[in-house]
């Protein structure tokens, strides 16, 4: 396989990864104001993300990385025409950031619900701004030769782009609720649980409109068509969240929540398949778009940076599968370091 | 004002802004992982209550310093996407490596360490403390490497492509190896280490003034003192190295960290000097020593030294910043290594030299603008190049709205402004407070 395909696929699974697992802790911050109603519910939320959202995030960082270092025309034209959504990510994942750390150090009523509301509002941007920003990919944004965005803030919130929103948000919330079912127990435990059965019909209605309405909206399907074989991905996605709700069912909340990442990661490879071999394509024509061949690094840097990825990348998961270990039991009263 | 000042302006105010709290975390957190060793070794409390408290000061500017680092990888993106579609395939690539090989190892190894107290044994979880600080360190080599290769650019060649000329990678190990990033990786982490010497120093000394946990506070002073005199002059006297290989690579940046105008044998260097770039000399000169610049570059006198004269005027990076910014660093740097030495003399009787202690308080914020006036001494002295001799500023921009930068440039200041209030008020309102007394620091055995 070509050195482009194998980046374009890497650079897909980095960003699904980060939906994977960034996704659920901004689910618990999206729930956080709903379900923690009492310092304790608050504390056990905080809790159970706190010892890996931190890493989780760094997904996201390498997602960026590697879309700058593969990628790199991309990363330039992506980011400068969607800078005004990033930065609004950007000022989210700030907020949210410090709040954990920042929400314990004073007991004043005032301080505490300041950095409560930016634990909901730096979790809940960022989610749906993502969602809005890879549904308006999916669709092709107005870009011309040169890499401006013909548009602004508002051409991305269109009715497909803000579905897009919504459907993260929700696969986010999901996906969070799902894991306060593994790590908290008692009333806490049971508010996650009915959440989640709450959640799961209309996160996969609105999935299923999503994907239906991706036939009129977008050109995803075209690869699809070219290669049916290829539909067993958004099949094996809606299987995953089914299975999902069939653990929630028997109370078995591990493996419930596995699924929900196996679905999420279906999910965003729906959209990542039906792309290839475009990265950012435009709407405008198609001879603007950005695909893996004409946005790629040089052959070295692929090459290198293959390198790197295939051997620092399984060190980052064993290590990461390692924190998830030691934090698999649930939160204890004497766990309250925040 | 146009998109370029406004994106520099940004720029300029987040990596500042973030690099106010990244010195402190790359030394504290051996100094952290030193103290918790002695802990895990000899099981002595004193160590334990020392790596919380210092520790929970350590975990508050983390947090601030992590997020805010956030945004300057994606601000190239944003803001410089010109440079970044030109060079991306070089500096990308190291940005990418220092997320996969340092970052994520640093974010991973951190939430382990403040939640997992229960969960591990005392020497594992001191071990999870050295990997933070490893990380942490290995992340700014990395950074550093690619800061470097924008001062100095190395191991690439210019080929069309797509989106017309850039700059592709050949050697990737004269990238990494080049003398110039070593320089600034020794440099920056020593200069890193000095700081939070002074910081645990500074904060160890309001306690010993007031005769509070003086056991705690006395063990911490020393151990941060012998560090810092020994780096403090390590970073001197590499100083004096890395600045002989910017007057080579970088001549112009030498030429106004100096105050130079002509090229000349013999070329002097000044106490003070003020520039006049309109009439191309200085307008006030004091202290001139004849010969010293050529003596500290080339090691003798006779060695003409480049004058900003015999650089393009539009190639002249903004010179009185340059200068001063200069002089505040080597004499602060100078200040460190006097302070330090002092307190080596009296380090069995520190509580007695109240003097001393205060004079150590007060240094807190040095550290801190020395470090600051390290970077606009790098960073400034490369202008009007972003790549050094190879793409300008000024090409670099994206191809954005002046309103998009004025309104991000506003929200960064207010939101940086209150994360900074709130980050350092928390930070001085814990160190007041000093270590939770014994019977609160239990750990698993």
């Amino acid at each position: 396989m070509e050195l482009q395909v194998i980046w374009f696929f890497i650079w897909g699974l980095l960003w699904a990864a980060f939906f994977m697992t960034d996704g659920f802790d901004l689910g618990v911050g999206t729930l956080y104001p709903f379900l923690g109603s009492d310092e304790t519910d608050k504390r056990k939320m905080i809790n159970a993300i706190g010892p890996l959202w931190d890493g989780n995030e760094v997904w996201l960082i390498t997602a960026g990385g590697v879309t700058f270092a593969a990628f790199p025309l991309v990363y330039a034209t992506m980011f400068s025409s969607l800078y005004t959504p990033l930065m609004f990510i950007l000022f989210g994942l700030i907020i949210r950031g410090v709040s954990f750390e920042f929400r314990g150090l004073s007991d004043s009523a005032l301080w505490k619900k300041t950095w409560d509301t930016c634990i909901f509002v730096g979790s809940f941007v960022p989610a749906l701004l993502f969602g809005v920003a890879f549904a308006n990919i999916f669709m092709g944004l107005p870009i011309d030769g040169e890499g401006i965005l013909h548009g602004n803030l508002f051409t991305l919130l269109n009715p497909y782009g803000i579905m897009g929103g919504v459907l993260f948000v929700l696969l986010f919330m999901q996906h969070g609720a799902l894991w306060l079912c593994i790590r908290t127990e008692e009333g806490l435990q049971q508010k996650a649980i009915q959440t989640a059965r709450m959640l799961w019909p209309v996160a996969l209605s609105v999935l299923a409109v999503f994907v239906i309405a991706s036939w009129f909206y977008t050109d995803l399907y075209a690869n699809y068509l070219a290669m049916p074989l290829l539909f067993t991905v958004p099949v094996l996605a809606v299987a995953a969240f089914i299975g999902a709700r069939i653990f929630l069912g028997k109370g078995r909340y591990f493996p419930a929540w596995g699924m929900s990442a196996a679905g999420i990661v279906a999910t965003t490879f729906f959209g990542i398949i039906g792309l290839f071999p475009n990265l950012f394509p435009s709407s405008l024509d198609p001879a603007y778009s950005l695909n893996a061949m004409n946005s790629a690094s040089s052959p070295l840097t692929l090459t290198i940076m293959l390198w790197v990825v295939v051997c620092l990348i399984p060190l980052v998961i064993a290590y990461q599968a390692w924190a998830y270990y030691t934090f698999r039991f649930k939160v204890e009263k004497e766990d309250f370091t925040y | 004002m146009d998109v370029v000042l406004l994106s520099r302006l940004q720029f300029a105010a987040t990596t500042m802004f973030h690099f106010l709290f990244v010195p402190l975390t790359l030394g504290l957190s051996i100094l952290v992982a030193w103290m918790e060793t002695r802990y895990a070794r000899t099981g002595d409390e004193v160590y334990l209550r020392m790596t919380k408290f210092w520790g929970k000061l350590f975990l508050i500017n983390f947090a601030v310093g992590v997020v805010t680092g956030i945004t300057l990888e994606f601000q190239f993106g944003t803001n410089w996407s010109q440079y970044s579609a030109y060079v991306g395939d070089i500096f990308g690539s190291l940005l990418a490596i220092e997320a996969t090989a340092a970052f994520f190892l640093e974010s991973t190894f951190i939430g382990i360490w403040i939640f997992g107290w229960k969960r591990l044994s005392a020497k594992a979880h001191a071990g999870v403390m050295w990997m933070v600080a490893i990380a942490g360190n290995a992340s700014a080599i990395w950074i550093l490497i690619a800061n470097a290769w924008m001062q100095h650019p190395v191991g690439y060649t210019l080929r069309e492509s797509f989106g017309g000329q850039r700059a592709e990678i050949t050697d990737f190990m004269a990238v990494i190896t080049q003398k110039f990033a070593w320089l600034t990786i020794m440099h920056t982490i020593a200069a890193s280490i000095v700081l939070a010497c002074f910081f645990v120093m500074g904060i160890s000394a309001w306690h010993l003034l007031r005769k509070q946990h003086e056991e705690v506070f006395t063990r911490s002073f020393r151990m941060a003192l012998v560090p810092g005199l020994i780096f403090s002059l390590f970073v001197a006297i590499q100083g004096d190295f890395h600045a002989v290989d910017v007057a080579h690579t970088q001549p112009a940046k030498m030429a106004a960290m100096e105050f130079h105008w002509e090229t000349q044998p013999n070329a002097p260097s000044y106490l003070f000097a003020w520039p006049d770039p309109e009439a191309e000399k200085n307008s006030i000169e004091i202290g001139k020593i004849p010969g010293m610049l050529s003596f500290l570059i080339h090691h003798d006198f006779s060695t003409p030294v480049t004058g900003l004269k015999d650089i393009p005027k539009d190639e002249r990076p903004p010179i009185a910043l340059v200068g001063m910014a200069f002089r505040v660093m080597v004499g602060l740097g100078a200040y460190f290594i006097i302070a330090c030495s002092i307190g080596w003399f009296f380090r069995k009787r520190l509580q007695e030299k109240t003097w001393y202690l205060k004079m150590m308080l007060w240094s807190i914020p040095l550290p801190y603008i020395a470090t600051q006036a390290g970077w606009l001494v790098t960073e400034v002295g490369r202008q009007p190049w972003i790549v050094y001799g190879l793409m300008k500023t000024s090409d670099a921009v994206s191809p954005i709205s002046t309103g998009q930068v004025a309104t991000s440039l506003v929200a960064f200041i207010v939101v940086y402004g209150l994360l900074g209030l709130a980050g350092f008020t928390m930070i001085a309102k814990k160190a007041m407070k000093g270590p939770d007394l014994p019977e609160a620091t239990e750990t698993k055995a």
